[in-house]
């Protein structure tokens, strides 16, 4: 042990007895340092993630690991592929977000020739925190950081040049994953991005996610989930991000009223303005949980031990 | 000139036949034949090639439901709160082979419910156009009008098959001015208005036949599914001179004056039958275009499928579905959508041709409208010869009156116990007896049109009505009183006897026979036919 301390002892002596420009310089005393280079969140270089080989990876990984474990644990009923015939090019698939099974599920659903060239926008605070959970995102779904806590264009740039590059974009307009089992309101991204590059985007719902693996859990369970594709939308000529953004949140709204009731009902309601609403009932916590029923999975329902007479 | 996707396609032609001509593919059921035909005195009559489908079928649609032709209000207009709007479509028999998804159904019916949710329609149904076809299954109802409108509507009772036998649910509309009587589906008499949603294949589809037809029982049928009316139907695919279409026509008419408002919305497909990449993409390409993997493939195909028992070749055959395009679309007054469809279908199909011939030869394929997912029974080998490919000219009948019809079909004597009951007995019973189309017609038709068992399974299982295997003969009856004779190559010879024809194992011992009723020497056509080709005799 004495031998071991000694030796660490004499490299590090070794080492102070270099000097510059062998060892960098110090800075001068009363000099403001310069800032340390972000190499994390926001900033972190996904470009490698986006070459060949880790494209290939990431093929693998979909197929052989995400698309068998979805298929287990999600049991997925996949409907509206057909919507997306017609589409061509790039596009924004923009989906409701309950739970982090939403991204394996929705990567072995959208169709090619999407699939594998796709990015997904990735909160930057989150993905991106640590250098290995970066790479892991950024390998294994194409994650690109997207700053959710503040205003910032880079993100925007970012992608929509990937989108200019053919590359199509996942995205999450809510911004995070369902707090309480009700949607949240849409945010403008998705819209501005399909503006901005000239895409349309597919409107995507997703139900039953939040069964598998709902915010504040750690171990997934199985339950059934419906990935519906709607008709992808494109701007109008004279559509700002905002309005785009109420129609696609319309549209996703729709959509979940097609999955619980069927194309025909929703079609009517969406007509007469009266599709259930994607956020839940204002009102009280208890109030929003009442109204959610068991949809989020938390109650179980007692096995009667008795049948009802 | 090219569109940017595939070369401009050409169109259908005849090649004479001369020493250097290979020899050319026949269909032969759920499997193929390569015959060499006499140098000299042959010609091969070749489909075009698929023309361009629209590139945007959606907005087609949508254009012409805005955009009717003939004396209807655009559709909307036609919409309303609290109305009744009954939605029609052609049933299984159409397209040939089924289409890939999404079926043109789907895609019209979808755009028509769309307006009629914009316009706050609620009572709507939903019904299969059958007439006395067999009923559809649930998944062949999938595959016609998609699984959104499926889970929308059959769930709740209103999307369902015509049942052309419930005394409750059909009506007589009146009488045409020759005492036919318009026997009709009572929910889309009663209806404020009907959209009837058709794919037109073939000339012989659309039109009032759709209504008239499609909507309508045994008792309606009689009156032009007959011998008389099928005999002069010259042809019964050239509208302007079928008896069968004049009398739909008249029936179209007393709908129309019964007060039943009918918005018509026709579609055309092009001939990409077996598709431009694929493994029968070499089945549209003619021969000396066959590239070297083409004639690997084939002779692989041929060989596997020569040691395959009947019932797989059928089931691999069955898995195929067309990568069909839409050509056109038209929506509004039923005769004016109809005269632009037909023009429409013509300009797919028609193929000038001069003359007619001493033989005509065919390769009978392995579908036709009686038969998806189904075996393709004998009665029905000879409707598809005699009565659809037979029928496939315009002017005169391609082979001479007298002369003689070679087709190539393994001709099984075989059945779908389930789809075709009445064929059985009808092959058994009134076969045995005679073959004369107006003594079947006289003797048998309404014992079988009137049998409760068979009224029985068309109604609660899925068999063809009791009647059908009659109309397939009638169908054949224009071509059995003008042809000399009729033989089938490569047929089960006891199921060819028994059909009133002459079996022969091969082409030339065909043609071999073929002279002793036309003389030596005789010319041969061969119509090539899928793709579908309709000839244009002068």
């Amino acid at each position: 042990m004495g031998t071991v301390s000694l030796r660490l002892a004499r490299t590090r002596a070794r080492w102070a007895r270099l000097v510059f420009p062998l060892r960098a310089a110090p800075v001068p005393l009363g000099v403001a340092p310069p800032p340390a280079r972000r190499r994390l969140g926001a900033d972190y270089d996904t470009a490698w993630a986006r070459r060949y080989p880790a494209r290939l990876a990431r093929a693998a990984i979909v197929e052989g690991v995400m698309r068998p474990v979805m298929a287990v644990v999600a049991d997925p009923t996949r409907a509206g592929v057909d919507r997306l015939d017609g589409l061509d090019g790039p596009a924004v698939f923009a989906a409701n977000h309950h739970s982090h099974a939403d991204t394996p599920l929705l990567m072995t659903s959208i169709p090619e020739p999407w699939r594998h060239q796709l990015v997904v926008a990735a909160a930057a605070d989150y993905f991106f925190a640590s250098r290995a959970g970066s790479a892991l995102s950024a390998l294994a779904i194409g994650a690109v950081p997207v700053e959710r806590t503040r205003v910032s264009r880079d993100s925007g740039d970012r992608i929509a040049e990937l989108i200019g590059k053919g590359w199509s974009l996942l995205i999450y307009p809510e911004g995070g994953r369902s707090p309480d089992g009700w949607g949240q309101e849409f945010r403008g991204g998705a819209a501005y991005l399909a503006i901005r590059c000239g895409v349309p985007v597919v409107p995507v719902h997703v139900a039953g996610t939040g069964r598998i693996l709902r915010k504040g859990r750690n171990l997934p369970r199985r339950a059934k989930t419906t990935v519906t594709f709607g008709t992808p939308l494109a701007p109008h000529s004279d559509e700002n991000a905002r309005a785009f953004n109420e129609r696609l949140e319309a549209a996703v709204t729709g959509l979940a009223d097609e999955t619980a009731t069927d194309w025909w009902e929703a079609r009517r309601r969406t007509r007469d303005g009266s599709s259930p609403n994607l956020t839940g009932p204002a009102g009280g916590a208890w109030r929003r949980a009442w109204a959610l029923g068991d949809r989020d999975g938390r109650t179980r329902r007692r096995r009667r031990r008795w049948p009802e007479l | 000139m090219t569109n940017g996707r595939h070369p401009a396609p050409r169109p259908g032609f005849v090649l004479d036949v001369d020493r250097n001509t290979p020899p050319i593919l026949f269909h032969h059921g759920p499997g193929f034949r390569l015959e060499k035909l006499p140098a000299g005195r042959s010609r091969v009559i070749y489909p075009a090639e698929p023309l361009e489908g629209l590139p945007d079928p959606e907005a087609a649609i949508r254009h012409a439901l805005l955009n009717p032709l003939g004396d209807s209000a655009p559709l909307p207009a036609l919409l309303r709160p609290g109305m009744k709007l009954t939605i029609a479509f052609d049933d299984i028999s159409l397209p040939l082979p089924p289409m890939r998804r999404p079926d043109i159904r789907q895609r019209v019916i979808e755009a028509v419910l769309d307006l009629a949710a914009d316009a706050g329609v609620d009572d709507v149904h939903l019904i299969a156009a059958l007439a006395i076809h067999r009923r559809m299954t649930e998944d062949e109802l999938r595959h016609a009008v998609g699984d959104r409108v499926y889970d929308a509507f059959a769930p709740k009772g209103l999307l369902y098959n015509l049942d052309a036998e419930d005394p409750d649910g059909m009506v007589i509309l009146g009488e045409t001015p020759h005492g036919e009587d318009v026997h009709f589906c009572r929910r889309a008499a009663e209806s404020d208005l009907v959209v009837y949603v058709n794919i037109n294949l073939v000339s012989m589809d659309g039109g009032h036949k759709s209504t008239a037809t499609g909507l309508a029982g045994y008792t309606g049928l009689r009156h032009h599914h007959n011998v008389h009316t099928l005999r002069n139907s010259k042809s019964l695919m050239d509208r302007k001179n079928s008896a069968l279409h004049a009398s739909n026509w008249r029936m179209g008419s007393v709908i129309r004056d019964a007060g039943v408002k009918i918005f018509q919305i026709e579609t055309t497909v092009n001939n990409d039958t077996f598709g431009r990449e694929g493994p029968l993409a070499l089945l549209q390409k003619r021969e000396w275009e066959w590239t070297g993997r083409d004639r690997a493939q084939f002779l692989a195909m041929r060989t596997g499928l020569d040691v395959l028992p009947s019932n797989t070749r059928r089931k691999i055959f069955d898995t195929w579905q067309a990568p069909y395009q839409m050509t056109s679309v038209q929506a509004g007054e039923v005769e004016a959508v109809h005269e632009v469809t037909t023009d429409n279908v013509y300009a797919q199909q028609l193929v000038p041709v001069e003359g007619q011939t001493d033989v005509l030869t065919m390769g009978l394929p392995y579908i036709c409208p009686y038969n998806v997912n189904s075996i393709m029974n004998p009665i029905l080998v000879m409707c598809l010869g005699l009565g659809y490919f037979f029928n496939l000219y315009r002017g005169r009948p391609l082979v001479r009156e007298g002369g003689v019809l070679v087709m190539s079909h393994p001709t099984p004597w075989e059945f779908h116990p389930v789809h075709h009951p009445s064929y059985i007995d009808f092959f058994e019973q009134v076969l045995a007896d005679t073959t004369d189309p107006v003594e079947i017609e006289r003797r048998y038709e309404k014992q079988f049109a009137e049998d409760e068992w068979y009224i029985h399974l068309y109604r609660t299982s899925y068999a063809y009505h009791g009647v059908h295997p009659f109309y397939m003969w009638y169908w054949g009856s224009h071509a059995l009183e003008h042809l000399g004779r009729v033989i089938i190559v490569g047929g089960d010879p006891a199921a060819v006897r028994r059909l009133g024809f002459q079996p022969a194992s091969t082409l030339s011992d065909a043609l071999e026979m073929a002279s002793d009723v036309v003389g030596p020497q005789p010319t041969i056509t061969h119509m090539k036919n899928p793709p579908l080709l309709m000839a244009d005799v002068t």
